[in-house]
């Protein structure tokens, strides 16, 4: 019997009693959740390119400025959101807990900038272009739902994001969470920039109208 | 990704240089595919390089600001084997009627 424990200790972190990912479990259930969330926006984006590629009258209407400069700049403030990001959770993990509350905020105002610059985009092209998710002055109808679905579904996960951070910060502040709280609100932060990064290209650079 | 690290604990990894560098890789990459939308290239192939860059955009988020590099290797082999496996689940479905697309306006 002895024998057969000690196989156990040795032969694999599997067998029980140890921590076979040495991670916490809030870690590895955002992982399974934005594993789940990250199959949801893949079926979008999938959807998505191929209407894109099947249609032969899909709408350019993004020109250089003021929307992919627009967009672009979404784009930067998006990364260096997640620098701020990466910098709360480093402070985080070393102790410094005011330090890495004022990361989550300039994460935070990140992430507002970005909603507001992305509702002037909607908004211009909702008021000004009188485009609706089921027709538009351009051309293909589903342009409206696609753009309108994916940016949509992207806007929604950065607004829970910043509540999100928002009430990490508060209570991470307060003492009330630790490190790995921030932790594992930085991987959903980081997933909602890693999303943006294939929307930005599939909707807005395969849809650039260089004549504008 | 380390096979062993030897902690539960949580654990401090990465410099605040190396972030930096990953950040402005990132822009780089940005700046390339914006380059490529100037190039009006055919749907298709623009497609292809954009998916192309993007994925090793978020491979670099997810191995450094997702810290994945400095998990262990089974949480990565938990995570993207399935992911990757159900996503040729979807493709599975849409391949063939694409490549009927393809050949109906070339």
């Amino acid at each position: 019997m002895s024998d057969t424990e000690l196989d156990f200790s040795a032969a694999s972190s599997w067998s029980g009693g140890v921590s076979p990912y040495a991670t916490n479990t809030k870690k590895l259930g955002m992982w399974l959740f934005l594993l789940s969330d990250s199959l949801t926006f893949s079926s979008a984006i999938l959807a998505y390119a191929y209407v894109r590629l099947s249609s032969t009258n899909w709408p350019r209407p993004f020109e250089i400025s003021p929307a992919v400069v627009n967009a672009t700049v979404m784009t930067l403030v998006l990364l260096s959101s997640s620098l701020t990001m990466v910098m709360a959770v480093h402070a985080g993990h070393k102790g410094k807990r005011k330090s890495a509350v004022w990361w989550i905020i300039g994460t935070m105002a990140g992430g507002l900038l970005f909603d507001f610059l992305h509702l002037s985009e909607w908004f211009r092209l909702i008021f000004n272009e009188k485009v609706t998710p089921w027709s538009n002055p351009w051309g293909d109808p589903l342009f409206g739902g696609t753009f309108f679905g994916l940016t949509g579904l992207h806007m929604l996960h950065v607004t829970i994001g910043v509540i999100y951070l928002g009430i990490i910060a508060y209570g991470f502040g307060r003492g009330k969470y630790n490190a790995d709280h921030v932790e594992v609100s930085g991987l959903y932060w980081h997933f909602v920039d890693l999303v943006w990064m294939f929307i930005f290209p599939m909707i807005y650079l395969m849809s650039v109208n260089l004549k504008g | 990704m380390s096979a062993h690290g030897a902690t539960v604990e949580s654990h401090v990894s990465g410099t605040t240089k190396l972030f930096l560098w990953v950040w402005f890789w990132l822009l780089v990459l940005t700046g390339i595919e914006v380059l490529l939308a100037y190039l009006r290239l055919e749907p298709r192939l623009m497609l292809i390089l954009l998916v192309g860059l993007s994925l090793i955009k978020s491979a670099l988020i997810v191995a450094y600001f997702m810290h994945m590099r400095f998990e262990r290797l089974g949480l990565f082999l938990t995570i993207v084997p399935a992911l990757v496996f159900c996503l040729c689940m979807i493709l599975i479905f849409v391949f063939p009627d694409s490549l009927r697309i393809v050949q109906m306006h070339p």
